[in-house]
């Protein structure tokens, strides 16, 4: 029997991305394009925002993409099929704005990749020429490729190391895209670091192209009751944990969003560094 | 014949004091500052009691517990019979006990304290219910017929307090968030037999109780027992699930709930509106008590979420809130923590007994003083413009009005800041039902049992009345209860 909580699959993507698809039939059927969940994985742990990287509602499973980075991600990492996580709640977030918008260009970097699947997915069924950029380091660090080729009119991929595809990042390419190719791009989409998502932004504002943006701010409850996730839009505050996660990118003060994603860098590496001390064999490091 | 004469001219004991942690000790943990009355000295305490024909006490209580009638088993050393006593009227008495302000509530109606000091009710209440403490009660017990029913009393001497718990009569109630509100109204639905289940968003139940109060304050291991007390009584608590977004409310009808109690509490943090509040190391005040209360970052790294701990730390408000967040503050190895208020002492919102604990502990008390901009440097907050206060006419609270004084601004140096100057109520729910409707802040609006505008629906508690006290609350939770009984068996709207 499949408990609530318990990770059926877990899929080891690249050497730091690792996905798991987790029983949560709940949130499987209530979960729409662009929604996280908020995540502790052990009794003691934080609670961490993840976006929903894919749901099928018939099998009651979401999917969870996990770039291994601090100390509850990698905890995560080490954690095998027929485990629970300790806690799930969700689906929160305000769902992607989806419709016929035309020829959208949707932008995925790193981990970044996950949360766009199932954008591409509803865009798809909504008739849009989908012109999908993935963005990685290298050829090994690109993740679903084949699904989103799969739903995408157009696809199109970037390495920073020149490994695969369009060599550089995911701004540049975009750039000679707009440039060169005179059709006309109703919608762009990018969901990646924040580097990468401001890079974009500054590029389609020259081009006056309505860009959403994800963003990724550090949250604690995801409800709204705490405030740890303010951004500023428009020079507005605003929570992304109720009036995002995502948001007009040309408005998104990206500087203070990476400001604040920086407030627990040393926490951060005091926690990360016991951990590895205590799973030196299973880490192998 | 002598013993006589003076006892019935009553000897004049004074109110028995609580024994505390020293401030310079209680600084460094994280460990109840109050220790709580011995045996002898709540024995010694409720004799105090005059014990009278019309208590006013408990006219005073939001819930009305039979003050007076508790007080005797204390007195007769009765002391599970005291518990009994209280239960009737309120599942958590040792949440009570330690953070009501009884001062303004049944302490401030008690006749001794026309001209002594009132008898000390709250702590009463505290040791009953502490007393019992390790006693384990009887969970989820779902009986066949009711000579299995009578067996299982015999058997487990269950008491009249949750005798009725256990004759379910299968009407599902819905009750949503799991604080003070909902805990009450969910604990009495439950003894009138009604299938309650209770849903929270978080992880842990308790509300305000464990994300907000703080554990030098309030134990989490008082909050739990008390949740285990409700549950006992037959309430299923689903946690990690956020109604409006797991489940809507009308979801919730299809599924069979009778009857929906809104409890959500006053989960929205406000800030202030000035220039750099986004800046790294400004928190809101549920923030601040969220990661430390919740999520145990004072044992970070043992526990993963971690908070940021700083030399000077100034907090801004003058409510329960600020004080709790300075306290913490100080606990988190803070040198200096500064309380920022715009009105006086005399105005401050906060309970008595914990200015003066934060006092004793060494926050300074920063009065008549406001905000007016954050001052950063490299992302991080490092100033405060504040401006000076001087107190004008009365305003509608009745508390005298804060004015700024022309050409007083000046900066105070700070670390870290915490905003503790009000919660709203959190739109997540209501977002999600339109046929709610809510008020120009966004609080529910309700008939005086706590009828919505959506039938079925019941809302109380702060989400109702803004951000109050945890009695209050429960006072709230306790009528909807009542209501939502009345409502079921005569389906009148």
């Amino acid at each position: 029997m499949v408990l609530e909580n318990q990770i059926i699959n877990k899929y080891n993507l690249t050497k730091e991305i690792v996905s798991f698809e987790v029983f949560s039939p709940t949130i499987a059927n209530k979960a729409k394009a662009g929604q996280f969940v908020i995540v502790r994985a052990s009794s003691n742990g934080e609670r961490i925002p993840l976006t929903i990287a894919d749901f099928n509602s018939t099998r009651g499973y979401i999917n969870l993409t996990i770039l291994k980075r601090g100390k509850s991600t990698n905890q995560l990492g080490l954690m095998e099929p027929g485990q629970l996580l300790n806690d799930i709640v969700g689906p929160l977030g305000k769902p992607s704005e989806i419709e016929k918008f035309g020829n959208v260009v949707v932008i995925g970097g790193g981990v970044g990749i996950a949360p766009i699947l199932p954008i591409i997915k509803s865009l798809h069924y909504e008739d849009n020429y989908i012109i999908s950029v993935l963005g990685a380091k290298s050829a090994e660090g690109l993740i679903f490729t084949k699904e989103i080729k799969q739903y995408s009119n157009e696809f199109h991929i970037c390495t920073d190391d020149g490994s695969l595809g369009f060599k550089g990042f995911v701004s540049e390419f975009l750039l000679n895209y707009l440039k060169k190719d005179n059709k006309k791009i109703n919608r762009v989409i990018a969901i990646g670091p924040a580097l990468m998502m401001k890079a974009v932004c500054s590029i389609t504002k020259n081009f006056n192209i309505k860009t959403i943006v994800s963003l990724n701010p550090i949250m604690v409850d995801g409800t709204g009751m705490c405030g740890s996730c303010r951004v500023e839009v428009a020079n507005q505050t605003k929570f992304a944990c109720v009036d995002g996660p995502e948001f007009d990118g040309h408005q998104v003060d990206f500087d203070l969003l990476i400001s604040r994603l920086n407030i627990y860098c040393n926490e951060e590496d005091i926690a990360l560094k016991k951990f590895m001390e205590n799973h030196k064999c299973k880490m192998n490091i | 014949m002598q013993n006589e004469h003076l006892n019935s001219k009553k000897e004049k004991i004074p109110r028995t004091k609580i024994s505390e942690q020293k401030p310079e000790e209680r600084i460094k943990n994280f460990n109840e500052v109050e220790l709580g009355y011995t045996e002898e000295e709540a024995v010694r305490e409720s004799m105090r009691c005059l014990m009278c024909k019309k208590p006013k006490c408990i006219e005073g209580c939001p819930v009305n517990i039979d003050i007076k009638s508790f007080i005797a088993y204390i007195k007769n050393k009765e002391f599970e019979k005291a518990l009994e006593k209280i239960r009737e009227k309120n599942a958590l008495p040792g949440v009570c006990g330690r953070v009501c302000p009884q001062e303004d509530q049944c302490e401030k109606t008690c006749i001794l304290g026309i001209k002594d000091q009132p008898v000390a009710i709250g702590k009463l209440e505290r040791f009953a219910a502490d007393y019992e403490k390790n006693k384990n009660y009887v969970k989820n017990y779902k009986p066949n017929n009711s000579d299995e029913v009578n067996n299982f009393i015999k058997a487990n001497k269950i008491t009249n307090s949750n005798i009725e718990s256990i004759r379910f009569n299968n009407i599902k109630v819905a009750v949503i968030g799991a604080g003070p509100a909902g805990l009450t109204c969910s604990g009495e639905l439950a003894k009138m037999g009604y299938k309650v289940t209770l849903f929270e968003a978080l992880h842990s139940p308790g509300g305000v109780l464990v994300y907000g109060i703080p554990e030098f304050r309030l134990p989490k291991k008082i909050v739990n027992d008390e949740v285990e007390y409700v549950k006992s009584l037959g309430v299923e608590i689903k946690l990690n699930t956020i109604i409006g977004k797991t489940f809507t409310i009308d979801e919730l009808f299809s599924k069979g709930y009778k009857s929906v109690f809104i409890a959500t509490g006053a989960g929205l943090p406000y800030f202030l509106g000035i220039k750099g509040e986004n800046l790294n190391g400004v928190y809101s005040a549920n923030e601040y008590l969220t990661r430390v209360n919740l999520m145990k970052a004072y044992l970070f790294p043992e526990w993963d979420t971690p908070i940021k701990k700083a030399d000077i730390v100034s907090v801004i408000g003058g409510g329960n809130v600020a004080l709790d967040s300075a306290r913490t503050a100080l606990r988190l190895g803070a040198k200096k923590v500064k309380l920022i208020y715009r009105r006086s002492e005399a105005e401050m919102p906060g309970r008595i007994e914990e200015i003066k604990h934060a006092k004793e502990e060494g926050v300074e008390m920063v009065y008549l003083t406001n905000p007016l901009e954050i001052i950063g440097e490299n992302g991080w907050v490092k100033k405060i413009k504040c401006i000076r206060m001087q107190l004008g006419e009365p305003d509608e609270s009745g508390r005298r009005r804060p004015l700024p004084i022309t050409n007083s601004e000046h900066e105070i140096d700070t670390d870290i800041i915490v905003i503790a100057i009000g919660q709203g109520p959190n739109p997540v729910l209501t977002q999600t039902s339109p046929d709610i409707m809510l008020n120009k802040k966004g609080n529910i609006v309700t008939d005086a049992v706590g009828k919505t505008s959506k039938k079925g629906v019941f809302a109380g508690g702060d989400i109702v009345t803004g951000a109050a006290t945890v009695i209050l609350a429960m006072g709230a939770g306790k009528i909807v209860a009542n209501a939502i009984d009345e409502y079921i068996k005569t389906g009148i709207w």
